[in-house]
C-alpha cells in the first residue's frame, strides 16, 4: 500500500469512528512514513539495492541485572 | 553551619557515622513534600508513615552495625509506573484507578534489601508517552525553579522531586530520552544504561524494545551506586579512571543543528572547559541520525499502540484526549513499516557503536531547548517553528533506538537561570566504563554547574 492510499484509508477511518482529531496526526505519521521508506537502507527484493545494513562486528549483550522471579 | 548532605555518598557518610540518622532525613523529606508538593505537583502518593517506619528500622540496623551499604537509609522515589505491593501504579492515568500491585517491581525490590527508604511515587507523563509532563490525570508537575514551566518528562515528578529535596534520589524510565530530559531540564544527572542491563519487570511498559529504567539524582558518583545496587552489585564500585586525558567525539551533524542559542553556547562553553581540563575533543558522524525520529516513532507507537487498543477500546475516556490520539495514531501503522523501523535501528545501533570506536564517549547536549513554558506547543529555532515534542527528543532518543548507555549531566545555564544540560554515550554493554567517563566530564565541569548550586536542598530552593 501506498503511503498515499494508506493515509486516505487511515482518515477515512478515523472519521468512520468519530476521531477526526486523529488526521493531522495521521498526517504526520504519513511524513514520517514516507522517509522511512525512502531511507537508502531498506532492503530490496531484487537485490539490487538492499545491502547489510551497516557491516560492523555484533553488538554484544549486556545481561540483565537481578531478576526476582517474575 | 555546614550545609546539609546532599548526595547519595554524603548523606551515606553522614549516617554510618552517626551525624545524622535516616529518620531525620526522611522526616526532612516529608516536610519537604508537605511544603512544595501543592505547587510542584511532583508526587502522586505518599508514603509517610511507611517511609518513617523504614527509616527508623534503618537507624536501628546502623546502629547495630549491619549496614547494608550506600543506599541504607536514602529516602528515594519512584515514577509512578513502578510496582509497589499494596500500591496502585497509577501512570498518571485514570486507567489504572483500580490496579493494585500484589508484589513489587523488580527494581523496588532490589531497592528495599539495599535498604533504601521509599518516600513516595512521582508524577509522569500519563504512560510516559510524553516529555512534558503536560498530559497527567493528576495534573502537571511543574519545575522547582518556575512554576510556569515543565520540569521535562516524562519522569519530571521525579526529577522535580530530587531538584527540590523531596528525596536524594529517584527511579525513572527512559523510552526516549524521559530520564535525561527531566535530569537536563533541573540541573541533574541521569543515567540511562545500556538496553536490558537492568529488569524493567514490574514497570508498567511503553514501548518494550525501547524502555530502560535508571537513577536521577545529583551527582554521577549517586547515579553509579544506584546503577551497581541494581546490577546487583556485579558493576563493582570503582570510580577510579585511568589518568589518561579523556577522548570525547562531538556528533556535530543532526544533533547540534537545532539548538536553542543559549542551549548552544552553554554546550560550547562545556567543550571549552573540557579542552581546558586536557580532553580531546574531535567530531565524528552518525550518518543516518536524520532517520531517526522516523525510526523510533514507528516502533515506539506500535509498542504502544498493542498494549493499549484493548484498554483504548473499552474506556477511551479515560485517557487524557492527547495520549488517547497519540496510542490511536499508533494502531494504524503497518506491519511492513514497523520491520522497516526494526532494519533501521540495526544501522543506527552499528553507526553510533562505529562513531565511539577510538574515543571514550560521545559528548553532545542532552536537550536542546530549556524548560519549556507549560502549554506551548512549539518553541522558536533560528527562525523556525519547532514542536516542543520532537526538539526535546532530538538529542536523546537516537540512544533508545541503538540501545547505547548515556548520561545527561549539567552543563550550564541560561541567562534567565535555567539548567543546561550536556550528555556523555558510552560503548554498549559497558555502562560502568561510561560512568567513569561521565564523573570525569562532571569533575571537568563542576564549579560553576553543581546542582547543590543550583538548589539548596529542603526548605533552601532559590
Amino acid at each position: 500500500m501506498t503511503v498515499k492510499a494508506w493515509l486516505e484509508m487511515a482518515i477515512h477511518d478515523a472519521e468512520r469512528r468519530g476521531l477526526p482529531e486523529l488526521k493531522p496526526l495521521l498526517e504526520a505519521l504519513a511524513k514520517a512514513t514516507a522517509a522511512l521508506r525512502a531511507a537508502e537502507w531498506n532492503a530490496d527484493a531484487t537485490g539490487e539495492f538492499a545491502s547489510d545494513p551497516a557491516p560492523g562486528s555484533p553488538i554484544p549483550d549486556p545481561g540483565r541485572g537481578p531478576e526476582h522471579g517474575r | 553551619m555546614a550545609a546539609e548532605p546532599q548526595t547519595i555518598s554524603e548523606l551515606s557518610r553522614a549516617l554510618t557515622s552517626r551525624h545524622t540518622t535516616a529518620e531525620a532525613v526522611v522526616e526532612r523529606c516529608l516536610q519537604r513534600i508537605a511544603e512544595r508538593n501543592p505547587t510542584l505537583n511532583a508526587f502522586i502518593t505518599v508514603f509517610d508513615d511507611e517511609a518513617r517506619e523504614q527509616a527508623r528500622a534503618a537507624d536501628r540496623e546502623i546502629a547495630a552495625g549491619r549496614h547494608r551499604g550506600p543506599l541504607h537509609g536514602i529516602p528515594i522515589s519512584l515514577k509512578d509506573l513502578f510496582d509497589v505491593r499494596g500500591a496502585v501504579t497509577t501512570a498518571a492515568s485514570r486507567v489504572r484507578q483500580a490496579h493494585v500491585a500484589d508484589r513489587d517491581a523488580t527494581a523496588v525490590a532490589v531497592l528495599r534489601e539495599a535498604g533504601a527508604v521509599i518516600v513516595g511515587k512521582t508524577n509522569l507523563h500519563e504512560f510516559a508517552l510524553g516529555t512534558t509532563n503536560e498530559d497527567s490525570a493528576f495534573g502537571p508537575a511543574r519545575h522547582p525553579l518556575d512554576a510556569s514551566r515543565s520540569p521535562g518528562g516524562s519522569s519530571g515528578g521525579s526529577a522535580a522531586a530530587v531538584a527540590d529535596g523531596m528525596c536524594i534520589a529517584s527511579l525513572g524510565s527512559d523510552t526516549g530520552g524521559s530520564i535525561r530530559i527531566p535530569a537536563a531540564a533541573c540541573g541533574l544527572v541521569g543515567l540511562k544504561p545500556t538496553y536490558r542491563e537492568l529488569s524493567t519487570d514490574g514497570v508498567v511498559p511503553l514501548s518494550p524494545t525501547l524502555d530502560h529504567i535508571g537513577p536521577i539524582c545529583r551527582s554521577v558518583e549517586d547515579a553509579a551506586i544506584i546503577y551497581d545496587t541494581l546490577r546487583g552489585g556485579r558493576a563493582g564500585t570503582d570510580r577510579t579512571r585511568d589518568s589518561r586525558p579523556l577522548r570525547l567525539a562531538i556528533p556535530r551533524h543532526y544533533f547540534l543543528a537545532t539548538l536553542d542559542a543559549q542551549v548552544a553556547a552553554g554546550f560550547e562553553a562545556a567543550c571549552e572547559r573540557l579542552r581546558e581540563s586536557g580532553t580531546t575533543l574531535t567530531e565524528v558522524s552518525v550518518p543516518h541520525a536524520g532517520d531517526v525520529a522516523a525510526i523510533y516513532l514507528h516502533i515506539v507507537l506500535s509498542e504502544a499502540a498493542a498494549y493499549h487498543a484493548t484498554t483504548l477500546e473499552r474506556r477511551p475516556e479515560d485517557y487524557t484526549p492527547n495520549v488517547r490520539m497519540r496510542l490511536e495514531m499508533g494502531r494504524y501503522i503497518l506491519g511492513e513499516d514497523y520491520a522497516r523501523a526494526l532494519r533501521g535501528r540495526e544501522v543506527i545501533r552499528r553507526e553510533v557503536q562505529a562513531a565511539l570506536t577510538g574515543v571514550d564517549g560521545l559528548f553532545l547536549p542532552a536537550l536542546a531547548i530549556p524548560a519549556p513554558k507549560i502549554g506551548i506547543p512549539t518553541v522558536r529555532i533560528g527562525g523556525a517553528e519547532e514542536p516542543v515534542r520532537n526538539i526535546m527528543l532530538r538529542c536523546s532518543q537516537a540512544f533508545n533506538v541503538s540501545g547505547h548507555p548515556a548520561v545527561a549531566l549539567p552543563c550550564g545555564f541560561t541567562t534567565e537561570g535555567l539548567p543546561i544540560g550536556a550528555q556523555v554515550v558510552g560503548a554498549y554493554g559497558d555502562t560502568t566504563g561510561l560512568l567513569h567517563v561521565a564523573g570525569a566530564v562532571e569533575a571537568a565541569l563542576t564549579a560553576p554547574v553543581a546542582a547543590s548550586e543550583i538548589y539548596r536542598g529542603p526548605g533552601r530552593s532559590r
